[in-house]
């Protein structure tokens, strides 16, 4: 049977070339980077590397490169760093009601702490504007943090445009940019942007390791405490092998981001358009054009989404849903609801990512099968009448 | 995360769909929680439920269940369905996983909310009157 990886925004395929180069440092190169003999200086190299490829690929210096275990990690960094270290300041967070559970359940956590949060509401396709930012500001907000793309329905924010107005208002401007790095171009100068959290194997890096980008001159309290690894800002010995992996993983996705994201979204939107053309009564979720180039997400009328994704899988599809079931609660996805859909039509979601590996035929077959799959579960339905 | 019996019952479920000369009709859950179901029994003179089918929105387990719950009641009696438990649905499908346990309640809440149906339709009886009167 065929088999067709499309749930690219959960994790991608580690890519063989980034590999080749971790292996080294899985193998003879065993050194602690903190060691000043040669076996620790060689690990160094490597690490002080991936620090200059990332810094490299967000326009940013390499002392502003902070290596963290995981994306969740660099946001909870910043949220958690900003309140205690700004507490004199303001006790005044703004987001979004898009985020990830990284970003609203730290939210949360501060709110129980006395920390007020803004969660700004998207409109229908999951924007929000610099405008809606710059009404929120007051003088207590200490930090604005709204992800760079989102993860579900693959809507890019006006980043640009909220960076300026942080600068404008002297606020601290956060962005989780997990779902963005590889992705779309990213420059933290050119965008004003203070803080930003990558993960490695959203663009085929491995799993287990992260970044945060922190702008020079920002002091966060270090979230994880101990010895003095990444200038005392994250303790822990480093995960060499991890990160030099996210260093040529994100060096080469920014290589070829251009045409890559070309190809991608030549094939996202004949997948967008194919669905549409084929399965009536769909919807497509998130921004038409303002949208992440790999992904596509559909809410397929009178059908929920654990089933379409148990019959895709049966046919050697991997894809995702927003529906409760998958969700492992009652409520189906956040983000969806945040966008305005009915519980019944956000239960029937599928979310379907693409990667470099995708092909043509890869999207034909997908065409094929979710008609079929579509199809059957509508004769089962009880809220389908043909 | 399922069992290959429940996976059998969602990919070839039996007694889909509607039953035309169905005399018992049930629908339970709702669209917001993400499940809902419909059972259709059709009994003979002789208190037996001859066919039945099932019309199910919902996830693998809400299908499965379905299925396997028109399987346990079709050419038993009406009392033999009464006793249908959520656990014995479960059982059959050599388990669910804990989070879809309200699958098979809802299973049973069907076959009973069909059965209940029938007997509206029937002569407006309560199912103890009907009972003693057979």
């Amino acid at each position: 049977m065929r088999k067709v990886y499309l749930d690219n925004a959960a994790t991608t395929a580690l890519s063989p070339k980034v590999l080749e180069q971790m292996m080294p440092y899985l193998t003879t190169i065993y050194g602690n980077p903190s060691s000043p003999h040669s076996f620790g200086q060689e690990a160094r190299k490597g690490v002080d590397h991936a620090r200059d490829q990332v810094a490299k690929a967000l326009n940013a210096l390499p002392e502003e490169i902070i290596f963290t275990g995981c994306g969740t990690e660099s946001d909870n960094t910043v949220l958690f760093g900003v309140a205690e270290r700004y507490a004199k300041k303001g006790n005044h967070i703004i987001t979004t009601n898009v985020e990830h559970h990284a970003i609203l359940h730290t939210c949360e956590a501060l709110e129980k702490r006395g920390v007020e949060v803004t969660y700004l509401p998207v409109d229908e396709n999951g924007m929000v504007t610099g405008e809606q930012v710059a009404n929120a500001i007051t003088d207590k907000t200490i930090l604005v943090s709204i992800m760079f793309a989102n993860n579900e329905v693959g809507t890019i924010m006006p980043i640009a445009e909220i960076g300026k107005v942080c600068r404008e208002r002297g606020v601290l401007f956060h962005t989780d940019a997990v779902q963005a790095v590889g992705h779309v171009p990213i420059d933290v100068k050119a965008m004003n942007i203070d803080m930003l959290s990558l993960s490695a194997h959203k663009f085929h890096g491995p799993k287990g390791v992260g970044a945060l980008y922190m702008k020079k001159g920002i002091r966060l309290p270090s979230y994880v405490m101990g010895g003095a690894q990444e200038r005392n800002r994250r303790a822990g010995t480093e995960n060499v092998a991890g990160i030099v992996g996210l260093g040529a993983a994100i060096a080469l996705a920014t290589q070829t981001l251009e045409e890559s994201a070309a190809r991608m979204t030549r094939l996202r939107d004949k997948l967008i358009a194919g669905i549409a053309q084929r399965i009536p009564e769909v919807k497509l979720n998130g921004h038409p054009t303002m949208r992440l180039p790999n992904n596509v997400n559909y809410s397929i009328k009178y059908i929920e989404g654990e089933s379409i994704l148990l019959m895709l899988d049966m046919n050697g599809i991997a894809a995702s849903s927003g529906s409760a079931c998958t969700s492992g609660s009652l409520d189906p996805s956040h983000v969806l609801l945040a966008l305005g859909l009915s519980h019944e039509v956000a239960h029937g979601s599928v979310r379907l990512t693409l990667s470099d590996e995708t092909t043509e035929e890869d999207i034909d077959y997908v065409l094929d099968v979710l008609p079929k799959v579509a199809e059957r579960l509508r004769a089962m339905s009880p809220l389908y009448h043909a | 995360m399922y069992t290959e019996k429940v996976l059998d019952h969602f990919s070839h479920p039996r007694n889909m769909g509607e039953v035309q000369d169905a005399n018992g009709v049930g629908m339970v859950g709702n669209a917001k929680c993400g499940d809902i179901m419909q059972m259709f029994i059709k009994v003979n003179d002789d208190g037996i439920i001859e066919d039945c089918g099932f019309k199910t929105f919902g996830c693998g387990a809400a299908i499965a269940t379905s299925s396997m719950a028109t399987e346990m009641i079709k050419g038993k009696s009406i009392d033999e369905a009464l006793k249908l438990s959520n656990a014995a649905v479960v059982e059959a499908l050599e388990g669910l996983p804990p989070q879809k346990i309200h699958c098979s309640v809802l299973a049973e809440e069907a076959v009973k909310s069909a059965i209940e149906d029938y007997y509206k339709r029937k002569n407006g009886e309560a199912p103890e009157t009907e009972k003693t009167a057979e």
